[in-house]
Parts: structure tokens; C-alpha cells; sequence
């Protein structure tokens, strides 16, 4: 019994990094740059199967692939808000116009990425294996993948919250979530700060990409599922919180494991009424203010 | 020409007198045009219920509802099962009946969220309901996808029509009701509206399940087009970013730019799923972030300015002409 507990927990707490990753690229993109990003799924999908390709064509190591996979997911979301979403920007009157128009056009990039990726490496589950041998957590016995990914998930989540919280332009970032007018009148450049979030969330999309690749088959309509749940996290975790995104990416880890061992078809559905009753409770999650 | 001079005092009357006539000469249209060009008049007409119903809430509202497929979706469902077992428009009308149910308890639970909260909730409603009846089907039907009864092209179209024409009615009905003011004095300022003694959340449910009744209905009729069904076909996203976009895509100023929006979207989607299924996804991706960007008040826009500046020119030369003659 006490074991069953400990592996759905470690299991849980193993996802529960990945996710985290994800929600925070989310919550950049929509608690800074307003953009609500339904395309979120594809930039880790992008980042997934350059991992793919690097490892099985290339032979690198998907550990490296991580520094080189994630910066290029960066210059294309960088690029796309300084081409598309400032140009909307600029045409939208009021934040509320930018926002829905904003997310339409982010479910035309899904289309797109998809149908891209789709004609690129057709439609079937592709996957490769690395650092599977067993390795034995208080008794619960995981592939070391799976640790690996964890580590790495902390990592680039207090390296991140780091420079949030530490550097000049990580308080620019700050200062622009709060009260985007006001940062603009103390000298923050405002459009180079929500290019940025908007890049530095396709490049957590592409971190979590390629730590998705390690542990699972990938195939070029997984975005969906994972913009789902990012979408489910910030909510849960409150919008703009990294610790929140963090808190909020273990607690549904673990509900996703302990569902998926009592009722796997079930898990998505646990989510939503996770998700449902979140938003009813309190709408702006557990970090929110 | 005493019909005449009403029509041209009295704008309501004109309006109606066009729209009757369009709807009749479309009731008609099956008599001498080929059957392709009835099928793809079905789904113009149901993408213009689908967006005219959607604008009939999120237009005056703001309230940015992604949950035209859930609705589709329940509607789809509803045919599949009930199909076999009662006449045809009992069958719709249920349907619709069962939409509203959904919609009432999704309009009380969410429409006191705010902005995007509110859009965030019924993006997730549609996923959360297609895993709930693939779930259902898997353990208690033990099957994954249904038969729907097919029917008649034809019969296809007239309940399309039917549902438009009535859906047209409610429309006008309701933006010219104080119940009409209410929702958009809500679309501007909840607080005053809620202050002024309009009693907000009854209006904005009330309109909410209205618009829910006529997707379920629309999805009720499509569903015996497709005689297979499964709950990814059913509760698909698209069906809600469709009417959100067909009504951006044609202004949202005007009933008739939603109108025109659905019909050249709808042909335009035809038009690439036929001649490029492999680059469709693409392109219309492509043709949805260019019409966001570059027409902001959408083809309604367009074509206003166009006649502006018509109008401009003719009265300039009206002007150059008199001072000739003089």
C-alpha cells in the first residue's frame, strides 16, 4: 500500500517538472504579453522533434540538444511578436481587442506549425531511446530519463526565476506585467520586453520539447494535449507565477498519476474538473493576487 | 407605389421585405440548381447559424465564448442517439432542447467570470465533455464512434434554411427589445448596466442558452450528413474558432457582416479542402492571421469605406456639373 503511494507520488512528482516548464512558457506569454497562445503545444512539438532529428540523424546527445533546440524556439517567437502580434498591437484599440484577436491569430500559427510538421515527418509516432535503464527511487523504479528530466526541469526553473527576480531586465519584465503604461514611462522598452516573453516562452516550449522527447513517442499533433494542460496549470497555478506555474505543474502530476493508476481514460477529465473548479473557487489561482 | 413609398420611409420594413425575399429564392433554389451546389449551400448555412447565433451573444456582450463546438458537439451526439427512435424534426427540436440544458448549466457556473476567464472555461468545456462521452461510450456502449440515420440532401437544406429563418427572427427581435438594450449596455459597462436595474446575469444566461439552442440544432441537422460519428469528430475545436473568426472576418458592426463573413469563409475552406487537402491547414491558417491583421473592422469595413468614398466621388461630380451649367 505505502509503496503504491510512494510510486503514483514519485511518478507524479517526476511529470509534475515537465508540466511545470510548459505552464511557465504559457504564463509569459499571456501574463506579460498578453498573448493568450493556443499554438503553445507546437512550439513544444517543434522543439520535441528537433531533438528527434539531431539524435537520430546526427547522433547528439539530447542533453545537448537542449541548448541548441530551445534558443532557436526562442528567435522564431521573438520574430513572430515583432512581426504579427505588434503589428496587432498597434491596431487594437484596447487590451481586450488585442487579447481576442490575438489568440485567433495563434490558432492560425497552430494550423501552420501543424501543417508543416505534418508535411515535413508525416503523421506517425516517432521516439528513440536514451538513458532508459532502471533506476530504483525508495523502492519505486523509474527509467533514469525520467530523473533526468526532473533535474533539468528544476534547473532551468530557478535559473529562470533567477533572472526574473535578480537582473535589470527580469525587473523590466516585472514592472511590464504589472502596469505595461507606466514601465513604458520609466524608460522600459515595451515592445522589446514583450518580444522577449513572447520568445522566452517558446523557449521554455522548446525546453520542455526536448524533455518530452527523452521520456515519451512524439508525433505531430501532440501540441493540443500539452497546450491544454499549460492552460490548466496557469490557472491553477495563477497567471504570471513562476512559483505558482511550479506548484501548479506538481499538483496535477500527482493527479494525473494517481488517476491514471486507478482510471487511465479518466485523466483529462480529473484535469478539467480540477481546472473548473479552480476557476470557480478562485479564478486567479492558488499565486494569484 | 403605395408599397413603395413605405418601403422607402420605413428602413425595418425594407430590410425584412429583402431578407424574405432572399430566404424564398433560396427555398426555391433546389428546384433548378445542380445537387453540389445545394450540399455546399448547407454548410454556408450552417456556418452563418453557427456565426449568427455566436454574434448574437459575444457581439453585444463581449464575453469571447469558445463553446459553439461543445454545443455542435452535444447536438451531433443528441441525433445519434435519439435518431432512430422519433420523426426527424422531433429529433432537431430535442436536440436543441438538450443544448440548452448544457448551455444553462454552463452559463450559471461561468458567466460570472470575467474576460478571459470566461473564454479560458469554454475552451476546456468542449475538451472536457468529448473525454466525458468518449469515456461513457468506451465503458458503457463499449464502442467508440455511432451511425446517424442519414438524411436527404435536400431535407438537409430546408432545416438549415428553417433554423436560419427562425434564428434571423429571434435575432431582430431581440436587438430591438429592451432585452437587446440591456445586453448591450452590459457589452459596455457591466457595472452601470447592473446598476441602472438590469438584472445581468438572467439577460446574459437567458441569451447565452438562446444561441447555445440554435448550434445544438444546426449540429443536429449536420450530424446525418456525416452517418459516422465519433467524439473527435463531434467535439471538434474548430467548429468554435470558426464562428469567431466569420464574424471578425466580416465585420461585426452589421448583422449581414457576420453573413457575408460565413459565406466567403465557408466557400474559401470548400475551395482549399478540394483543391489542396495537403496545404488546406496552412493556407487557412495563413488566411486567418492576414485577415486579423489587415482588416480590423473586416470585409463590412471595407466595404463601407469603398461606398464612402463612392459617395464622396459622386457628390464631387454632381458638384462639377452644376457649376458647369451655371
Amino acid at each position: 500500500m505505502i509503496t503504491t503511494i510512494l510510486d503514483i507520488l514519485i511518478a507524479g512528482l517526476l511529470m509534475g517538472g515537465i508540466y511545470a516548464i510548459i505552464a511557465v512558457g504559457l504564463s509569459l506569454q499571456y501574463g506579460v504579453a498578453r498573448v493568450f497562445n493556443v499554438s503553445h503545444g507546437e512550439f513544444i512539438m517543434l522543439g520535441a522533434f528537433g531533438t528527434w532529428i539531431l539524435f537520430t540523424a546526427f547522433g547528439i546527445n539530447p542533453l545537448i540538444s537542449l541548448v541548441m533546440c530551445a534558443p532557436v524556439l526562442f528567435l522564431l517567437g521573438f520574430y513572430i511578436h515583432k512581426t504579427i502580434f505588434r503589428t496587432l498591437l498597434r491596431s487594437s484599440k484596447i487590451i481586450e481587442i488585442f487579447e481576442s484577436k490575438s489568440m485567433l491569430v495563434a490558432f492560425g500559427l497552430m494550423y501552420i506549425i501543424q501543417n508543416i510538421a505534418i508535411l515535413v515527418w508525416g503523421s506517425d509516432i516517432k521516439g528513440y531511446s536514451y538513458l532508459n535503464s532502471p533506476v530504483n527511487i525508495a523502492g519505486a523504479v523509474f527509467p533514469a530519463n525520467r530523473l533526468v528530466t526532473l533535474l533539468f526541469a528544476l534547473l532551468i526553473g530557478a535559473v529562470f526565476y533567477l533572472f526574473l527576480s535578480r537582473t535589470r531586465m527580469g525587473k523590466a519584465i516585472r514592472a511590464s506585467a504589472q502596469d505595461p503604461a507606466a514601465a513604458g514611462l520609466m524608460g522600459v522598452n515595451i515592445n522589446q520586453v514583450l518580444a522577449l516573453c513572447f520568445g522566452f516562452g517558446a523557449l521554455m516550449a522548446g525546453f520542455a520539447g526536448t524533455l518530452l522527447s527523452l521520456c515519451f513517442p512524439i508525433k505531430a499533433t501532440m501540441g493540443m494535449e500539452y497546450t491544454i494542460i499549460a492552460i490548466i496549470i496557469v490557472t491553477l497555478g495563477g497567471l504570471g507565477s513562476i512559483v505558482g506555474s511550479f506548484i501548479g505543474g506538481f499538483i496535477l502530476g500527482i493527479i494525473s498519476s494517481l488517476v491514471s493508476y486507478i482510471e487511465p481514460s479518466l485523466t483529462l477529465v480529473a484535469y478539467y474538473v480540477i481546472f473548473i473548479l479552480m476557476l470557480l473557487i478562485k479564478p486567479k489561482g492558488i499565486m494569484g493576487k | 407605389m403605395e408599397i413603395l413609398t413605405l418601403l422607402k420611409s420605413n428602413k425595418t420594413l425594407r430590410t425584412a421585405t429583402i431578407v424574405v425575399l432572399i430566404l424564398l429564392i433560396l427555398a426555391t433554389l433546389p428546384i433548378y440548381t445542380p445537387d453540389y451546389t445545394i450540399v455546399l449551400l448547407s454548410s454556408i448555412l450552417m456556418y452563418v447559424v453557427l456565426t449568427v447565433s455566436w454574434v448574437l451573444f459575444s457581439g453585444p456582450t463581449g464575453y469571447i465564448s469558445l463553446a459553439p463546438a461543445a454545443f455542435i458537439g452535444v447536438g451531433i451526439y443528441s441525433t445519434a442517439i435519439l435518431g432512430d427512435s422519433m420523426p426527424f424534426p422531433v429529433v432537431v427540436l430535442v436536440s436543441g432542447i438538450v443544448t440548452i440544458f448544457i448551455a444553462l448549466l454552463v452559463g450559471a457556473l461561468t458567466l460570472r467570470l470575467k474576460g478571459i476567464y470566461f473564454t479560458i472555461f469554454t475552451f476546456g468545456l468542449l475538451e472536457l465533455i468529448r473525454h466525458l462521452v468518449l469515456f461513457l461510450e468506451l465503458h458503457l456502449t463499449g464502442t467508440r464512434g455511432r451511425f446517424v440515420i442519414a438524411q436527404d440532401f435536400i431535407t438537409v437544406y430546408f432545416y438549415m434554411l428553417i433554423i436560419l429563418a427562425v434564428l434571423l427572427l429571434v435575432t431582430f427581435l431581440i436587438n430591438r427589445s429592451k432585452y437587446g438594450l440591456a445586453l448591450r449596455s452590459i457589452g459596455q459597462n457591466e457595472e452601470a448596466a447592473s446598476h441602472i436595474g438590469v438584472n445581468v446575469t438572467t439577460v446574459k444566461i437567458a441569451t447565452f442558452v438562446i444561441s447555445a439552442f440554435f448550434m445544438g440544432a444546426a449540429g443536429a441537422v449536420m450530424a446525418t450528413r456525416w452517418t459516422y460519428i465519433d467524439p473527435g469528430i463531434a467535439f471538434n475545436m474548430f467548429f468554435s474558432f470558426m464562428p469567431v473568426m466569420m464574424a471578425l472576418f466580416g465585420g461585426m458592426a452589421h448583422l449581414y457582416g457576420p453573413i457575408i463573413g460565413s459565406v466567403v469563409f465557408t466557400y474559401l475552406e470548400e475551395f482549399l479542402l478540394t483543391k489542396l487537402p495537403e496545404l488546406y491547414m496552412m493556407l487557412f491558417g495563413a488566411i486567418f492571421i492576414v485577415a486579423i491583421l489587415y482588416l480590423p473592422d473586416g470585409l463590412l469595413g471595407v466595404i463601407q469605406k469603398g461606398w464612402a468614398a463612392l459617395m464622396r466621388k459622386v457628390r464631387k461630380d454632381n458638384l462639377g456639373g452644376n457649376h458647369a451649367n451655371s
